[in-house]
């Protein structure tokens, strides 16, 4: 929107720079004042729970027996560390979220390049199609997955028969490969879209010319891809990589509904809503809960720190 | 016009939901039922006893979620803030001891519970008390029966109409002639419910003295009883007798199962008789199949031993923190009467635990195996009665699933240790 106009002289550039940063300054201050009510919000909303979970963590406490409740110190995070539950619903949470985010992030590109070319007239038929399963509650995709994929109502049995390991009496959530199978088969078609979304985004913002001049030089479709797209789109792809990762370590919904956590598929929010919601055991559960969050800071961190993804940058502020 | 319009209609609304609110203090208090899921029989029951209170209370239903497991927990949130709006609920009995040792449910008067007891079956009275207390009100009962295909039983010599079967026998029985037996290998409440009428059926208990502090609790799973049981869980799961849908098989899929070809023997609950009815008069069912169904006693672990069919249902408990507690008594006294007992098991198909209702004829009529169910509620054993019961029931799901792993060497004794370290607060489910 603001158009750039080299200063004559240096003079001029002065003035500029002090009429900048006068404007800046409002700015700056109109930002806190639009950004302020917001801020306060999260901090009642998010930050106020947390301090809560962290505190009832450090006590045994269960909601029919609240005259039993004592001080455990750090006792309910022992219980859970020390415990082959946690660290099994950990590695099939991580399990889970690799495979969903790495074919998330191809099957996104491909169809945020299909959105970008698209033609004029198809486009927003496409991006509407695409997002569609992204619109889905995710307790209904579930249900939707499961229904199909049951023994007793399913129809992809009597479909996909044909193909070698799938009969009429193949029961998907028997064991545990097939279980997790339809779990991530489910995760990627609901949230695909997303990530393809902010793709697009990506995409969109590389610089035309590049892509031109990169062509004059006799540049293949592949070299332009990886010479001149994907670099000048990391910052987007990070972010796009972030966001999926975080959600999908949430994971909840597709568990919850299509196996309850048998065959070994149990996840780490899972293990949470066990313990606190089914149980009623309050400090062990937010002790679960304040380990799953400590899980996504720390993924966070990682993603900003060790991959330097700048979140202003993807937004195109910088 | 439309704006001036829009904001008369604003202001009356607005003027109505007022005096709704102010009309509560007026009239006769309003009762909130907790109701569980039904065909309508509980909001009719609820009408029908604020009739007959000739405006002394009005009773309204408010509806629980679907699931056991999710009532409770919905229940338990509500009565651990002391919610006042919960006058009567619609209790499932496993739940009963956890409520009560958590002071949610007000006190029974003795006069009112030697009433509510009277001519009731004993099965659903064991389920109602908590520490030889009658703490909630026995609404209605529900058992397990055996059911059978007449063609197969008979193919194996079998009459478990007048001889009793034993679990070997129909285990044999579906062998033979290829068929599937119909019983539940999920992993929910269903596994519990038959993990412990086995158990109970060899004469064993899951918790053998249940009203021990936490941390003293003992289990009753590494015996005879236990091993039977598991032997038996595994051998159908093992043998694949369960059919190829066994590990997530629940009451309703094992009725289709039991409906299809393959169908020979299942244990579950009365709904499944309606159910099939409504199956072949809706064209989906081979009308001959009906002709072909059988029922009997819960089939017996050991020859000649008495089985302990499952025993469920519902009773109403009254919620402590409610503001007109002796009309929730007056209320649930009437809920149960014997006439709504048999009103409700006609209409909804849920079997009455006072063993009058069953002489009503419009009963005989709809449960032509009605004498069996009263029978079979008289002989039924309770699940495990602690206030810990979804640990229980969960380390049991936990360990006795998938049903084709249950080994009677090995399951019994790792639920013994999980569920043992679980109530000490060492593990987590």
């Amino acid at each position: 929107m603001t158009t750039t106009r080299v200063p004559d002289s240096a003079a001029e550039q002065e003035a500029v720079a002090a009429a900048l940063s006068d404007r800046a300054r409002a700015e700056r201050r109109l930002g806190w004042w639009l950004a302020g009510p917001a801020f306060v919000v999260m901090l009642l909303v998010t930050a106020y729970p947390i301090v809560q979970a962290f505190y009832d963590s450090l006590f045994q406490f269960r909601l029919t027996d609240p005259d039993a409740r004592e001080f455990n110190w750090l006792g309910n995070y022992w219980v859970v560390l020390t415990d082959s539950v946690w660290w099994q619903a950990v590695g099939v949470t991580v399990l889970i979220t690799a495979i969903t985010v790495a074919v998330e992030a191809v099957l996104g590109f491909a169809l945020a390049l299909v959105m970008h070319r698209a033609l004029r007239t198809l486009r927003p038929v496409l991006r509407t199609a695409i997002l569609v399963p992204y619109a889905i509650i995710t307790v209904v995709s579930a249900f939707a997955w499961f229904y199909a994929f049951d023994i007793s109502t399913g129809f992809v049995n009597s479909w996909f028969d044909w193909l070698p390991g799938i009969g009429a009496d193949t029961n998907w959530f028997g064991e545990f490969s097939t279980s997790v199978t339809v779990i991530i088969a489910s995760e990627i078609w609901k949230t695909t879209p997303f990530i393809s979304l902010l793709l697009l985004a990506g995409l969109a913002q590389v610089p035309e010319d590049l892509q031109e001049a990169a062509k004059v030089d006799g540049a293949t479709w592949w070299q332009r891809m990886y010479k001149v797209t994907i670099p000048n789109m990391k910052a987007a792809i990070m972010v796009a990589l972030l966001f999926r990762t975080l959600d999908a370590f949430r994971i909840f919904d597709n568990v919850f509904i299509m196996t309850q956590g048998s065959n070994n598929t149990e996840v780490v929010s899972f293990l949470a809503y066990r313990q606190t919601i089914s149980r009623l055991e309050i400090g062990l559960g937010s002790a679960v809960s304040v380990l799953l969050f400590l899980c996504v800071v720390l993924i966070s961190f990682t993603f900003i720190k060790l991959f330097k993804v700048d979140l202003a940058s993807a937004r195109g502020e910088r | 016009m439309g704006r001036r319009s829009a904001t008369l209609a604003v202001a009356s609304l607005m003027v109505l939901g007022l005096a709704a609110c102010g009309g509560g203090d007026d009239g006769p208090p309003t009762l909130t039922w907790y109701i569980n899921p039904d065909d309508g029989g509980q909001a009719e029951l609820a009408a029908r006893c604020t009739d007959s209170a000739d405006g002394a209370y009005r009773i309204e239903t408010s509806l629980l979620p679907r699931e056991a497991s999710a009532q409770r927990e919905q229940l338990a949130r509500r009565l651990a803030a002391n919610d006042s709006s919960i006058d009567l609920i619609s209790l499932d009995p496993p739940f009963i001891p956890e409520f009560a040792e958590a002071g949610f449910l007000a006190e029974i008067p003795d006069d009112v519970a030697d009433a509510v007891t009277e001519n009731v079956v004993q099965g659903a009275i064991d389920g109602a008390t908590w520490k030889d207390e009658l703490v909630t009100v026995p609404f209605w009962a529900n058992t397990q029966l055996l059911w059978y295909r007449k063609s197969v039983a008979e193919a194996a010599g079998l009459d478990p109409e007048n001889e009793p079967v034993t679990w070997q026998q129909i285990i044999d029985a579906a062998a033979q002639q290829d068929k599937y037996l119909g019983v539940q290998g999920i992993r929910a409440e269903a596994l519990t419910v038959w993990i412990n009428a086995l158990v109970a059926s060899a004469g064993g208990e899951i918790i053998t003295n249940p009203e021990a502090d936490v941390a003293d609790v003992q289990l009753g799973l590494e015996s005879e009883a236990g091993q039977q049981a598991a032997e038996i869980i595994g051998t159908i799961g093992r043998e694949g007798l369960g059919g190829p849908g066994f590990a997530n098989e629940d009451e309703n899929a094992s009725m289709l199962l039991f409906q299809g070809d393959q169908g020979s023997f299942m244990v579950n609950w009365p709904f499944v008789w309606a159910a099939t009815l409504a199956g072949v008069e809706a064209g989906n069912l081979d009308s001959g199949l009906v002709d072909d169904i059988g029922w009997a006693m819960y089939p017996s672990v050991a020859e000649g031993e008495e089985a302990r069919p499952p025993y469920g249902g519902i009773n109403l408990g009254i919620g402590a923190f409610g503001d007109h507690v002796d009309e929730a008594l007056d209320a649930a006294q009437c809920i149960v009467s014997v006439e709504n007992q048999a009103f409700y098991m006609v209409t909804n198909g849920n079997p009455a635990s006072n063993t009058e209702a069953y002489d009503d004829p419009e009963v005989q009529k709809a449960f032509p195996m009605a004498d069996l169910i009263r029978e079979s509620l008289e002989q039924a054993g309770p699940r495990p009665q602690t206030p810990y019961y979804n640990e229980v029931s969960t380390g049991l799901q936990n360990t006795w699933h998938p049903p084709s792993s249950v080994q009677p060497d090995s399951t019994p004794e790792a639920a013994t240790t999980l569920i043992t370290e679980v109530l000490k607060g060492e593990r987590l489910l």
